[in-house]
């Protein structure tokens, strides 16, 4: 097993560091006959035998240029992958049970087109199909089912095609080099209640940023951070923008703390826990912290931060 | 792009499987009973209009019964479901009824396979030029249809179609490949069906007044023969069928074969020559009077009429030689001789009596021959292909009421006088004459030459052809039956050409088809071995031959793999002439850095070689117009200028 799997490493394996562009060649390309092809071979036999029984010269013609249709059709299958130029793109975070989506960009520099290529990232994941135009360009998503948060590496990814006549597969083997960070399944839960505590640190100074009490149209110099994005574009964005106004006062803001979750529950569920209020959070627009053993993030709002937060709930050791 | 959950059939792949189901199948309406076109057709229909409707196919219980239904009828029709004409029947209703459970891409696939079977049952029924080429076509269709499938809607008809004819090109040379090479093995390997082979014209083994008259109409071919030499003179060219002896009156039928050998003294030097042909179903070989040596799987009948051992029921070649004067059986037998002076009691009693008022003044048989000949060249008798219906004594009608007749007529007339004037005598059935085709100088006989003749056994000179039609009609033997019949006569329309340019129309077609019958149709085990040690492979067995056909199958394959691996740079022409003024620099000691733009360059030669400079800037200029300017025609300038470079 050490052996053969030693093997498949060398074989399948990517270039360089796997981050790079991979064009396909011959060493890497691999044909068999499928179930159609099999039974086409079958077909051809029968028909053989009848050529010859009835003694039909035509009969034995038409075998025969059946049998060259399978022989140029299985080069054929080859050449659609061959001298594809395979690129690794950028992954966007999921949230676990959801597909990851590694994208791929495919380009030809042939004259013809390449049809129904077919990507699959392990035997129990979706297959998915897309087409190179001539000399053109194709971007393709290989999706992969997720269950457990953190990063998850591309696995092996087959790329093959039985086109032109489905009588034989061409394939090959791809594993650059991506991962794709996926966030805890948010759990729903009702939030903790928000806590009056005065904050540390300066950076919000004496304006009060916390209890929200109302709009104004924004000026230059507000923060694109204040504007209320979601209140603005409720009039298909004819009006000038708004910024959300705050009373000063103490600050309040939501502290999601991981001692705040039961510690009966396994670390996950606490974890998925923490996930549902930060996604309540950011839905209510709200200005939340978060605070793990080991880390913590001080208070914020904006996709920016609820990333940071996902990703340290993500990558919070088991 | 998108996650495909199964391969569940693609709408816009269905016209296609609709179309190559079509053209494999719709062949088939010409010979298959009608019911079961009607049905195919009906099934079609509904197929279609289902899929036009994007409607739910029909689920399984109605195809059982359909399947059952049709099933029942095939058996009905041909009372087996196997054989040729069943079997086939039962393909195209399941190809129909395929269409009707059009769901996955496994369903279309199969499909595709019944298409590609059916092709093959085409050749049951015709092996002919245009048969090959609509096959040619239906297959390309069929494998478009497969294409399409893979291929998916980016596929649009006209590069699928392109595609298809681009596979099947590059298969062709390993067809031809496989054709010459594949060891060949001699049908059939197992019991034929009853089916196998029918629906044949050809002499029958027995003649009744009309029976060649009606064979005589027809333009087809009987055979082809090619001399070594010259052919002999029309007149001389009898092709020997069965021998008819015995006579009840109004029909001539062959008595069964005896075993002794016939005694043919030569006369003459043997002419060899090889005769193609047509299946009749019939064991005998129409030779030429009289056979020479046979081969070794042939025999020779006492009464002269090659013989196979088994009926002809494919296109087959004989090489054989003939005598052409001859002396044959001088002694016979006299229970043969006795047999052949029979003639039944009580019918044709005037032709008996005239003939024996004959025997009453002539003695010698050559003289009574003479008489009956004389009798025929007189007034009166004439040569037609629509002889008035004879009643009970056809003879007696024939010679003294009608008198018009066709050659069995005039055979059997002669023959019934001639026994009645006590001359041994009998009716020989074959093809009299035959044309040759001035392009491939094959000589053709038709059906329209059938004819009868007869044999009369004279003490010392053995049996003597005696041709009762050359007396009423010279021409006939001579020039054949076209010149010998009167205008009107109901001749088939290609023996009666007489226009000069559809004659070598007809000469043209019927040499290229000659060409395939003998070339392509006709390369059988032993052709292989002549083709095989013309290449000087001598004596190949058939590990030998399948390791050739290894070996070149794959460098074939090797050919097309590299013709896949090979890409062609695609350079901008533009870029193309800049590489080129490149490499005129280089031979003036000028060479370009990979990272150095022809700016650049410019500007590092305006120091380093002035005299270049000015050329090269010119270049430059152009390329980087042509390559990034929008004037059409600054390739023209560009290719100016670097002609220009010193």
């Amino acid at each position: 097993m050490g052996l053969i799997a030693e093997l498949k490493r060398r074989l399948f394996r990517w270039q360089s560091d796997g981050s790079a562009p991979l064009r396909l060649t011959q060493r890497r390309i691999f044909v068999l006959p499928t179930r159609a092809g099999l039974l086409f071979f079958v077909a051809l036999v029968a028909m053989l035998t009848g050529a010859i029984n009835y003694n039909l010269a035509l009969g034995h013609a038409l075998v025969f240029l059946l049998a060259g249709l399978g022989l140029v059709g299985m080069v054929h299958a080859f050449r659609n992958l061959h001298g594809m130029v395979i690129t690794p793109g950028r992954c966007q975070p999921v949230f676990s049970g959801d597909h990851a989506l590694f994208p791929l960009q495919f380009s030809s520099d042939r004259a013809m087109p390449r049809l129904a290529l077919q990507l699959q990232a392990g035997a129990d994941q979706p297959t998915v199909t897309t087409a190179v135009a001539a000399q053109g360009l194709a971007e393709i998503s290989v999706p992969v089912t997720t269950s457990r948060r953190g990063w998850l590496e591309l696995p092996r990814t087959r790329l093959f095609t039985t086109y032109p006549l489905g009588l034989f597969v061409a394939w090959s083997y791809l594993q650059p080099a991506m991962r794709c960070l996926v966030y805890p399944r948010p759990r729903a839960s009702p939030l903790p209640p928000l806590q009056s505590a005065p904050r540390a640190g300066e950076q919000h100074g004496e304006d009060g940023q916390e209890d929200f009490s109302g709009f104004r149209a924004r000026q230059p110099a507000d923060s694109p951070r204040h504007v209320a994005w979601k209140a603005s574009a409720r009039d298909g964005g004819q009006r000038p923008l708004l910024v959300k106004l705050f009373a000063g006062g103490a600050q309040r803001e939501l502290q999601l703390n991981w001692s705040l979750t039961p510690d009966t529950m396994t670390v996950d569920t606490r974890i998925e826990i923490i996930a549902g209020w930060v996604m309540a959070a950011e839905a209510e627009d709200a200005c939340y912290g978060l605070r793990l053993p080991g880390r913590e993030i001080p208070p914020g709002s904006g996709d920016a931060h609820r990333h940071r937060c996902l990703e340290a709930l993500a990558l919070y050791p088991e | 792009m998108s996650i495909r959950p199964t391969d569940a059939l693609e709408r816009g792949a269905t016209p296609w499987l609709f179309a190559a189901a079509l053209a494999t199948t719709l062949p088939h309406f010409e010979h298959q009973p009608l019911w079961l076109s009607a049905l195919t057709t009906v099934l079609f229909a509904w197929g279609a209009w289902l899929w036009w409707r994007d409607e739910r196919l029909p689920g399984r219980w109605p195809l059982a019964l359909l399947v059952a239904i049709a099933c029942g009828g095939v058996l009905f029709e041909f009372r087996t479901l196997f054989g040729r004409d069943a079997g086939v029947a039962m393909l195209v209703v399941f190809m129909a009824m395929k269409l009707l459970e059009l769901r996955s891409r496994r369903d279309a696939t199969v499909v595709v396979m019944l298409g590609y079977f059916l092709l093959l049952t085409h050749y049951f029924y015709s092996q002919s030029i245009p048969t090959g080429l609509w096959l040619l076509a239906a297959m390309t269709l069929v494998t478009a249809a497969l294409v399409r499938l893979h291929g998916g809607a980016a596929s649009t008809p006209a590069a699928t179609l392109r595609y298809a004819g681009l596979l099947m090109l590059q298969a062709v040379p390993f067809m031809l490949v496989l054709f010459l090479l594949f060891p060949r093995v001699s049908g059939p390997l197992w019991g034929l069906p009853q089916d196998a082979h029918n629906g044949r014209t050809g002499l029958s083994d027995q003649m009744a007044p009309g029976n060649i008259a009606n064979l005589a109409l027809s333009g087809e071919i009987a055979f082809r023969a090619r001399f070594t030499q010259p052919p002999p003179a029309r007149d001389r060219l009898y092709w020997r069928g069965p021998v008819l002896e015995m006579f009840d009156g109004k029909i001539w039928r062959q008595q069964a074969a005896r075993p002794r050998p016939p005694q043919i003294e030569a006369l003459s030097p043997p002419v060899a020559y090889e005769s193609t042909l047509e299946p009749h179903q019939q064991r005998w070989l129409l030779a030429l009077d009289a056979p020479g040596t046979l081969p070794v799987d042939l025999a020779l009948e006492n009464t002269l009429t090659a013989t196979a051992r088994l009926p002809i029921n494919q296109r087959q070649r004989f090489s054989l030689t003939a005598i052409l004067d001859y002396r044959f059986n001088p002694d016979e037998e006299q229970a043969v001789l006795k047999r052949n002076l029979t003639l039944p009691p009580e019918i044709n009693p005037r032709s008996r009596a005239l003939a024996e008022s004959w025997r009453r003044e002539e003695s010698s048989p050559e003289r009574l021959v003479q008489k009956a000949l004389t009798l025929f060249s007189g007034s009166g008798f004439s040569y037609t292909l629509q002889p008035p219906v004879l009643g009970e004594n056809p003879v007696d009608d024939f010679l003294f009421v009608t008198q018009r007749g066709f050659c069995e007529h005039y055979s059997s007339a002669f023959v019934a006088l001639m026994r009645a004037a006590g001359v041994p005598a009998r009716v020989v059935t074959g093809y009299q004459g035959g044309e040759t085709n001035p392009v491939d100088g094959f000589v053709v006989v038709r059906q329209s030459d059938a004819h009868a003749w007869a044999e009369v056994w004279l003490a010392g000179r053995g049996w003597v052809r005696v041709d009762p039609t050359a007396a009423v009609s010279p021409t006939r033997v001579e020039s054949g039956i076209a010149a010998a019949m009167p205008d009107g006569e109901p001749l088939p329309a290609l023996i009666q050409v007489r226009a000069n340019w559809l004659r070598t129309l007809q000469f043209r077609w019927e040499a290229i088809n000659n060409a395939w019958n003998q070339y392509v149709l006709g390369y059988n085990p032993q052709r292989q071995r002549e083709f095989l040690s013309r290449l000087g492979l001598n004596d190949p067995d058939w590990r030998n031959m399948a390791a050739a056909l290894g070996i070149i199958c794959g460098l074939m394959l090797l050919a097309v793999t590299g013709w896949a691996l090979y890409r062609r740079p695609h350079l901008d022409p533009a870029a193309r002439l800049w590489q080129k003024a490149l490499r005129r620099l280089a031979r003036r000691q000028v060479n370009c850095a990979p990272w150095e733009t022809p700016l650049a360059l410019v500007r590092r030669l305006e120091d380093e070689r002035p005299d270049l400079a000015p050329a090269v800037m010119e270049v430059a200029d152009a390329y980087l117009q042509a390559r990034y300017g929008d004037q059409p025609d600054q390739l023209k300038i560009l290719r100016a200028a670097v002609a220009r470079l010193p």
